[in-house]
């Protein structure tokens, strides 16, 4: 497994750059333009002006090979030297500038993890403490009120979709109720209980409408997988054997179920750091969703190519992560 | 047992195991009522635009933001236009674009996931297109898509039909990589199994194999993964229609009925309660179909 | 403490009475939360053109004179505006002088002088530095500082309009000393500076986002001390705006929302929660039908609406032009989409109301499905047996394409159904706002190529001045793959009489016989059909019931006069 784990990892390297290379040449071909949203009154030469100070004019492989000289040579001294205070070379170096805003793409990425991580991250951890439990008590019994009741509602909640369910809780809980804020708050700074309290009545809503449509998603996935392990001839010979009830739910059923519950994790974790574009639009958290967004709208090249390429790096290590789980949690799957 | 099962499949005739499948279908309650929802569904979009005739997109400013009535039991939008009919218009497309769009997802990801699962030389090179995938920003994909394909389409097949091929392949060909991903742990799990080795050693061919012994015994991801499909698939091509790149705006569509009518949603509820009502139903009665096919499908259920 | 406060409520109250606010005291209103459905990228105009980030923008950085709410003219920076009365502008109308106030002071304190001014124009109009307000200082060959408070500027030719560079939010002046070393390539690598401006206006930048958040505090050497009124602003940014109008008008979570832009019905449920009230302004936008005056079918392919692919098989033809225009209901499209914010028009130049024609309004602004009928009848359109008209083969069948956007959407469907009225078909098509205006010459669906029969959109002019705007009609601005597709002639139109009158306009310095010109072009567009106007678009946002002395401007930044805002106590 070691090896493997090794062997994936190198192999990792040629399939990010081809990643990087597709996604680089997709955002070329795209039809939008950085001037797009500019109002109609500026005329076209100026636009011409600014697409060459851009740097659109120069060929597409020169700007490909700057992107990746600026990434993972510029960008990671950078971050070194403010780690470490080292100095290399003269200090002088281009970074991966966004168009739109015209600042490190990397300084925008650190300034909108906070949020991201809150909001994202904690509905994503909900949801799945939720699905669990819920998935695994549908699945020990079937057909009983609880399994019909969860089926409906997670069913529910994945066909309906964020958009309507974020101005659904805005028009009850801001507008009649005036419980919670429908605007997040990103300068927010928790230092006491109050702003701690402000924090939780900010966050409540979006967090909700992400945990449900996790947890609806995952809950399925545990639910199905359980009853197909709960029909399996070795759940009988250890029921036979007289094992506790709790124990074959919990290690025997629940340890052989949760390989694709592992898989749905794992694809679903990296999706954490690509944000949550309608959710986050809605509440005005300003994520990376909203970043990634905005900057492809308003093809904001750099910008798109960054995230995008950082989200490559992400599925490819939780997939590995995932396959190294699935041998883990059955001894029988090997790889070599 | 599974030699008596290839012994056995060519000698009976294939009616009598779908007899089987039908009667162990029928003995489950959730899939009999999910079936009957879902065709009453399929029915009334097919069928209730004869009963109630008021033409879709037939606009009557006059008549704006109201509430139902005899007239317009679904009430009307800010148009005027007559909820019940786009409804039932929308209902026609999506159902199309959700059932076409999650069968192709679902082809693709069991073939790719069932094909590195099973066969090792495959799983690398498969997993990393998967990767390349997953990681493709979606929206300029879009862009590129409709932009190098629209017009070739239009002109081949006419604007109504080309669209909805494209939106079709849009959605199937950027919806696959979850299945595939879960089919694939599900089959490096099964492949492991004594009864696989059993049949390997017994010198089955492999794609009977996989057809008789893998795919049931993935089935019930690949239920859930449908189910799901559907759902997303309907929402999705909302978002599409939002973004511009789905069909043009005088065709209603559930997901683009419940995007315009979320904020109307104080003054006339009505506009998002049977959209909403609508896509929710759908995929509820497929989920309880599925799970009453999978049962009828799993061998285990079948003997007892 | 609270007797003060009652004390100063009463003050107040008193001179909202009176209109004056003169005794105010700088910071005393708290926060000021301003809400804008687009968040801005950047607070220097010059790097991004956007017009969230001009406004933004206009809350710190001034230009010398700038629009009120009727589009005059007001002295900013400035003691009085240059005329050729009082001599800033010079007979031969080649130089315009402006006398900066004296005493005026940078908010980090340091004086604001004529060297300002002149690295402004030296800083845009760097050819490496791509400047979005390029076209402000367009036909400038000098700005010099004859003093510290005066600025001299030399036009190339004889320039009667001559108020565009230093004038209006687009154009504001920058500090020499912050961005001394941005100019041309190095403009976007001072990220501080664009973020932070240093200007002479009523707030400065404490804390920027990009895209997300922006605090001010109040500039403490504003030149007016008893102003801002507000202590400090949050200016925040994303969502979309039926929300931004929701959070003011229904929650009242924030003062202001800029760009209202929901349909009338939802607004008006929002504001029975008697929060927040709308403001309106009218500018010069126009929703507008091109009408292709080339041929746009598909299978010319590359070809499609260029002078090669030949005219227009029906929309050459005048007569169904005009029974096009005749045919729409422009009252029921601004009811159904616009409401208080749209006026239906059949100019292209709707105001000022100097320049605004009413020649056409008379057969133009009334829907006649008759005349319309009538009209198509006469030019041998006959019905066929789908109800849509056709001659010779050619069938009265049109591609609509327009943005996306829920109110564009209804107002093709709209038009749709009127044009089916009179044996029109139309296949309606959106695309996305950043593909459509886009530009991009690889992309089929840009306005610029105009791939489709009609498609409707919005424009306007900056300013009060159309001599540029309507320079756009001239044939040689025909886009064309020749050019790269740049042009600003979308329609195609084409009429050499139009083009020397276009000429003598230029020419003319008087104002009123400009106004007559002026009005005489856009008349020729309307009659000829060159496009079909709809809308005369304000500008609506929506404001907190508190909030006062907000004067709503179409003409330059919509928070122009932010200096004069304060709370109703």
């Amino acid at each position: 497994m070691f090896t493997y784990t090794l062997r994936r990892l190198f192999f990792a390297i040629p399939t990010l750059l081809v990643i990087s290379f597709v996604i680089f040449a997709l955002l070329d071909l795209a039809p939008s333009d950085p001037t797009g949203d500019l109002p109609l009154t500026i005329p076209p030469e100026v636009r011409e002006q600014i697409r060459a100070s851009l740097g659109l004019d120069q060929p597409f492989l020169i700007r490909y090979l700057k992107w990746l000289q600026q990434f993972f040579i510029n960008e990671p001294l950078n971050i070194l030297e403010s780690l470490t205070g080292w100095q290399f070379g003269d200090g002088e170096r281009m970074r991966i500038l966004s168009w739109a805003t015209r600042s490190p793409v990397v300084d925008l990425i650190v300034q909108r993890m906070p949020q991201t991580l809150w909001v994202v991250g904690l509905a994503y951890l909900f949801g799945i403490l939720l699905a669990v439990p819920i998935g695994v008590i549908s699945a020990y019994k079937q057909y009983s009120i609880f399994d019909q009741i969860g089926t409906f509602v997670s069913m529910v909640g994945y066909s309906v979709p964020t958009f309507f369910t974020g101005v659904l809780l805005i028009v009850i809980f801001s507008s009649y109720l005036q419980w919670f804020p429908s605007v997040y708050d990103t300068n927010l700074v928790v230092n006491d209980f109050s702003s701690l309290m402000a924090q939780i009545r900010q966050m409540a809503m979006p967090v909700a409408v992400l945990a449900l449509y996790n947890a609806s998603q995952i809950t399925r996935f545990v639910r199905a997988s359980m009853l197909d392990n709960l029909h399996q001839d070795y759940v009988r010979t250890a029921r036979a054997k007289g094992v506790k009830e709790k124990a074959v739910l919990l290690v025997h059923v629940l340890r052989n179920s949760l390989i694709p519950v592992v898989t749905v994790i794992a694809l679903g974790v990296p999706t954490i750091f690509s944000g949550a574009i309608i959710t986050e639009q809605i509440f005005r958290v300003n994520g990376l969703g909203q970043l990634l967004i905005v900057a492809v709208q308003g093809a904001d090249i750099p910008l798109v190519q960054t995230l995008t390429f950082i989200f490559a790096v992400l599925i490819v290590l939780f997939n590995l992560i995932a396959d190294v789980l699935y041998g883990i949690l059955d001894p029988r799957i090997r790889y070599d | 047992m599974t030699d008596v099962t290839i012994n056995a499949a060519p000698a009976s005739p294939a009616r009598s195991a779908m007899g089987d499948m039908w009667r162990q279908f029928r003995a489950h309650k959730g899939g009999v009522v999910g079936l009957v929802v879902f065709t009453f569904i399929v029915v009334a979009v097919y069928v209730g635009p004869f009963i109630h005739t008021v033409a879709p997109n037939a606009i009557n400013i006059r008549d704006k933001n109201q509430w139902p009535s005899l007239a317009h039991p679904f009430g009307t939008d800010n148009l005027g236009k007559d909820m019940l009919a786009q409804v039932l218009a929308g209902g026609r497309i999506s159902l199309a674009v959700g059932i076409t769009a999650m069968l192709l997802a679902l082809f693709l990801g069991t073939l790719v996931g069932v094909l590195s699962g099973y066969i090792r030389r495959l799983d690398g090179p498969l997993m990393r297109v998967t990767d390349l995938f997953l990681a493709l920003p979606l929206l300029p994909l879009l862009l590129v898509i409709i932009m190098l394909f629209r017009d070739t389409l239009r002109a081949a097949f006419g604007p109504e039909t080309g669209i909805f091929i494209l939106i079709v392949f849009v959605i199937g060909i950027t919806s696959w990589m979850h299945t595939a991903r879960i089919v694939r742990g599900d089959v490096l799990a099964v492949k492991s199994q004594e009864f696989i080795v059993a049949a390997k050693s017994s010198g089955m061919r492999e794609y009977r194999i996989i057809i008789r012994h893998i795919l049931p015994n993935v089935m019930s991801s690949i239920m859930v993964s449908a189910t799901l499909g559907i759902a997303s698939a309907i929402i999705t091509e909302s978002a599409l229609s939002f973004l511009g790149l789905g069909f043009p705006s005088d065709f209603p569509t559930w997901g683009r009925l419940l995007f315009d009518g979320a904020n109307f949603l104080q003054l006339t509820p009505s506009r998002v309660l049977w959209p909403g009502l609508a896509i929710s139903l759908t995929v509820l009665s497929v989920n309880y179909m599925g799970d009453a096919i999978r049962d009828a499908l799993d061998p285990r259920t079948l003997k007892r | 403490m609270k007797k003060f406060k009652i004390l100063l409520a009463g003050t107040v109250a008193c001179m909202a009475l009176s209109s004056s606010m003169a005794y105010a005291e700088r910071g005393t209103d708290g926060d000021l939360k301003i809400l804008f459905w687009q968040a801005v990228s950047t607070m220097n105009p010059y790097l991004s053109g956007g017009t969230k980030e001009v406004f933004a923008s206009s809350m710190v950085i001034e230009p010398l004179a700038r629009y009120d709410e009727t589009g005059e003219l007001v002295p900013w920076l400035v003691t009085e505006l240059p005329t050729l009365e009082n001599g800033g502008f010079s007979e031969d109308m080649l130089s315009l002088t402006w006398k900066l106030k004296p005493d005026l002071k940078w908010s980090d304190g340091t004086d604001f002088t004529a060297e300002d001014v002149v690295f402004t124009w030296k800083y845009c109009t760097d050819p490496n530095g791509g400047c979005a307000q390029a076209a402000q200082y367009e036909g400038i060959t000098n700005v010099e500082a004859v003093d510290p408070l005066t600025v001299k500027i030399t036009f190339s030719e004889a320039k009667p309009y001559p108020y565009s560079a230093f004038v209006g939010a687009q154009s504001p002046v920058i500090q020499a000393a912050q961005f001394k070393d941005c100019l041309g390539a190095a403009a976007p690598g001072c990220t501080s500076a664009n973020f932070g401006p240093i200007g002479t206006g009523p707030f400065v930048v404490k804390d920027f986002k990009p895209n997300d958040v922006i605090t001010f505090e109040a500039n403490p050497n504003y030149r007016d001390p008893a102003k801002p009124a507000f202590a400090s602003a949050t200016l925040k940014g994303g969502g979309d705006a039926a929300s931004a109008a929701r959070a003011v008008l229904e929650t009242g979570e924030y003062d202001y929302a800029w760009n209202a832009q929901v349909e009338p019905e939802v607004l008006a449920a929002m504001m029975a929660a008697g929060k927040g009230r709308l403001e309106i302004s009218f500018g010069t936008q126009v929703e507008r039908i091109n009408l292709n005056h080339f041929n746009a079918d598909p299978a010319l392919g590359d070809k499609r609406s260029t002078a090669e692919a030949g005219p227009h098989p029906s929309l050459s033809d005048p007569a169904v032009r005009r029974a096009l225009s005749l045919a729409i209901d422009r009252d029921i499209i601004v009811e159904a989409g616009y409401g208080q914010s749209g006026r239906p028009t059949c100019n292209i130049v709707p105001a000022p109301e100097t320049v605004a024609s009413t020649k056409n309004d008379s057969w133009c602004l009334t829907q006649d499905i008759e005349a319309a009928n009538k009209l198509l009848d006469e030019a041998g359109w006959e019905r066929g047996s789908d109800g849509i008209r056709e001659k010779d083969g050619v069938r009265l069948s049109y591609l609509y394409a327009t943005s996306t956007n829920s109110v564009r959407q209804a107002t093709q469907e709209l038009v749709k159904a009127m044009w089916a009225e009179i044996g029109v078909d139309a296949e309606l098509r959106n695309a996305s706002a950043s593909v459509f205006f886009g530009g991009d010459p690889a992309s089929p669906d840009t306005f610029q190529k105009f791939y489709a029969d009609v498609e409707m959109y919005t424009n306007n002019f900056d300013g009060t001045d159309p001599e540029k705007y309507l320079a756009e009609w001239l044939c040689d601005k025909m886009p064309s793959p020749a050019n790269g597709w740049q042009g600003q002639n979308i329609p195609r139109y084409c009429n050499p009489e139009y083009d020397a009158l276009v000429g003598e306009l230029s020419r003319t310095a008087d104002l009123e016989k400009r106004a007559e010109l002026s009005k005489q072009l856009n008349d020729m567009l309307t009659e000829e059909g060159a496009h079909i106007a709809l809308v005369h678009r304000g500008d609506q946002s929506s404001f907190a019931n508190s909030l006062q002395g907000v004067r709503m401007n179409s003409w330059d930044s919509q928070v122009w006069n932010i200096a004069d805002w304060y709370r109703a106590k």
